[in-house]
């Protein structure tokens, strides 16, 4: 028997169960969803050639209710919700460095059940510093000033007036896994790496507006903040705004929803999200940085011998196994297709290595196109577990040469004490014999 | 591009950007904006550049006043004497009392209470209590004495700490191999 045909195991049961893959033959990938799998299965038992992980025949079937009875009638105007049965499928605030209000406050995305590479709007990670504002599109304006030779408004009609454009890009924010440096903290993937989204944005290049208010001789840097009760704000380098930053009321093909700074936020395409302001009003050109709060005493990385390392901005490459993933259940030996995101805010994956014995072997694992620059990647490795202890984990290299480091290369150069930013540590999972699934970040 | 005039350096980015990063479409001969002046943008310019005190406002206050309006409006998400409370945790104490890297320059306080506290009511104090606050905090702390008042230029002369404690990014840091047998 080759590996190819051995089938994946079926989960019937709780939603924690490993179960997600695919069954596939090879050159035909065919998903399916945990529940529409149960009925694949069945076939596929019966078919001689497939081998079977459970040796069970399945019992004759029985015609099922939906086909025997009329469904739901069209809504004539509404948006549509998942499934009913999907609804263990949440965006969830943090729960293990909880925060005591939930004003300033984020959720995390449960990038375990994402099956692809886009974030369904809904579930795309939040970061609020003062709450989620209502913003009215029609009494919104951005205005852009300082080092310009004519200071300008637009409203939200005049934006979306000009040419847009739409870019596929992950947004990660750099707090992402900070609870998880030298012991463990977190049990599921969400709770260690759900900080972390990816869809297609669409909007205007700030480069077209920053043309037209006309940049004075020496603006070196702008100032980006937002209409919500923080006023949040950050410094952002010219250079990098006039590269690729984007103005965006869109995301996943429609406007953008209110966590996630309706009706216009910046989008800078691999930078710590925090940079990415949300409910946009204001720009302002200098030739300094602002050195604000949120650049000093917030989103800086402690260092030796006291220091802190300020704007460290882009995300760099990192990836992690989602499936399986801390609190699932294998569901016996026998095949498995290890399935994950891979990213890097300086350029396009090149590779991903897996690890299924600690560390000591890697293997090169499958990238599933499209790869594109500054966005999740999906990886996709088959692996057949001989039901003994695993140590399983994935390594990331970008399109600069960059290969993702383990947390011992990343501490022996910073200081990993208190709130610790921009983890992109290989992060591995655990597998005992009981097939149970466990974070082994330490 | 009569930019490329203005600024050499970002005009040269400019240009790679047309004919990179949006190589989908060029900028739009037309502008859809309208023009606006600084003094009609006034109420929203509130941003200070927090190394050389550029923004701060006129007006001042007492590290006493400070005292009173704390307790008036601040003590319940942040405690007694600003030591923490129900909220959030003290603010008062160490080299980087503000937590994580701490502020280097003294203006950061006042450019954040003025954006974004009290959380329930943010942008609703005066400059005067702005200042007041930022006294209180600060005299607290012993960065300044319980007599001070402060004003744009006293603010900005409050030598911090943590002045020189920062380093801007090196990354990256690390040059991790692609081992892949016996590692």
């Amino acid at each position: 028997m080759t590996e190819e045909k051995i089938l994946q195991p079926i989960s019937q049961s709780s939603p924690e169960k490993y179960s997600e893959g695919t069954a596939r033959e090879e050159g035909a990938l065919k998903p399916t969803t945990r529940r529409s799998f149960l009925t694949g299965a069945a076939s596929a038992v019966a078919a001689a050639t497939v081998a079977s992980t459970t040796g069970a025949v399945a019992a004759s079937l029985e015609v099922q209710p939906s086909s025997k009875s009329m469904g739901r009638t069209t809504v004539p105007q509404g948006y549509g919700m998942p499934s009913k049965y999907e609804d263990h499928v949440t965006r969830n605030r943090t729960d293990v460095y909880v925060n005591k209000q939930n004003y300033s406050d984020w959720s995390m995305t449960p990038i375990q059940h994402q099956q692809g590479i886009i974030t369904p709007n809904g579930l795309i990670f939040e970061r609020h510093h003062a709450g989620i504002p209502d913003i009215d599109p029609d009494t919104h304006e951005l205005v852009i000033h300082g080092m310009v030779r004519q200071p300008m408004r637009y409203t939200m009609d005049n934006l979306m007036r000009y040419p847009s454009v739409s870019k596929f890009h992950f947004m990660e924010c750099s707090g992402n896994g900070l609870t998880d440096w030298l012991a463990v903290k977190s049990k599921t993937v969400q709770q260690t790496h759900g900080l972390l989204s990816c869809s297609q944005f669409t909007g205007v290049p700030l480069s077209w507006l920053l043309d037209e208010v006309g940049l004075e001789s020496g603006a070196k840097w702008l100032l980006f903040e937002g209409a919500d009760g923080s006023a949040h704000a950050r410094s952002i380098p010219l250079d990098k705004a006039l590269d690729d930053v984007m103005l965006v009321f869109a995301s996943g093909g429609e406007m953008l929803r209110p966590e996630n700074g309706y009706p216009l936020r910046a989008f800078i395409p691999g930078w710590e999200g925090n940079t990415s302001v949300k409910w946009l009003r204001r720009i302002k050109v200098s030739d300094q940085p602002w050195h604000l709060r949120s650049e000093t005493a917030r989103y800086t990385d402690p260092m030796p011998e006291g220091k802190f390392r300020q704007f460290s901005m882009e995300m760099e490459c990192k990836s992690v196994i989602t499936n399986p993933s801390g609190g699932m259940q294998m569901q016996g030996p026998g095949l498995y297709e290890l399935q994950g995101f891979a990213w890097s805010g300086n350029g396009t994956v090149k590779a991903v290595d897996i690890t299924t014995d600690g560390g000591s072997t890697w293997r090169t694992a499958d990238l599933e196109g499209p790869i594109m620059d500054k966005c999740l990647t999906r990886f996709r490795y088959r692996w057949n577990w001989d039901g003994g202890p695993a140590k399983i984990a994935s390594r990331a290299v970008d399109s600069t040469g960059y290969v993702q480091p383990t947390v011992a290369e990343l501490a022996a150069n910073r200081r990993i004490a208190g709130f610790v930013q921009h983890h992109n540590g290989i992060f591995p999972w655990a597998i005992n014999t009981n097939g149970e699934v466990s974070n082994a970040i330490a | 591009m009569q930019l490329h005039k203005l600024t050499i350096a970002s005009g040269l980015a400019l240009a790679l950007s047309f004919s990179g990063a949006f190589a989908g479409g060029s900028k739009p001969a037309v502008s859809f904006g309208s023009p606006i002046t600084e003094s009609a943008i006034a109420a929203w310019d509130i941003d200070i550049q927090t190394a050389t005190g550029k923004g701060l406002p006129s007006g001042s206050g007492s590290v006493a006043q400070g005292k009173a309006l704390f307790n008036a409006q601040c003590i319940g998400c942040h405690g007694v004497d600003a030591a923490g409370g129900s909220q959030y945790g003290s603010m008062v104490g160490g080299k980087r009392p503000l937590t994580g890297g701490g502020y280097p320059y003294a203006p950061i306080l006042f450019d954040y209470i003025r954006r974004a506290m009290p959380m329930n009511a943010p942008q609703s104090l005066s400059n005067d209590e702005v200042y007041a606050l930022t006294a209180y905090i600060y005299a607290l702390n012993e960065f300044i004495p319980q007599d001070a008042v402060l004003d744009a230029a006293s603010l900005t002369a409050i030598q911090m700490p943590v002045r020189d404690g920062f380093i801007v990014d090196d990354r990256p840091d690390t040059s991790a191999t692609r081992c892949m047998e016996d590692c």
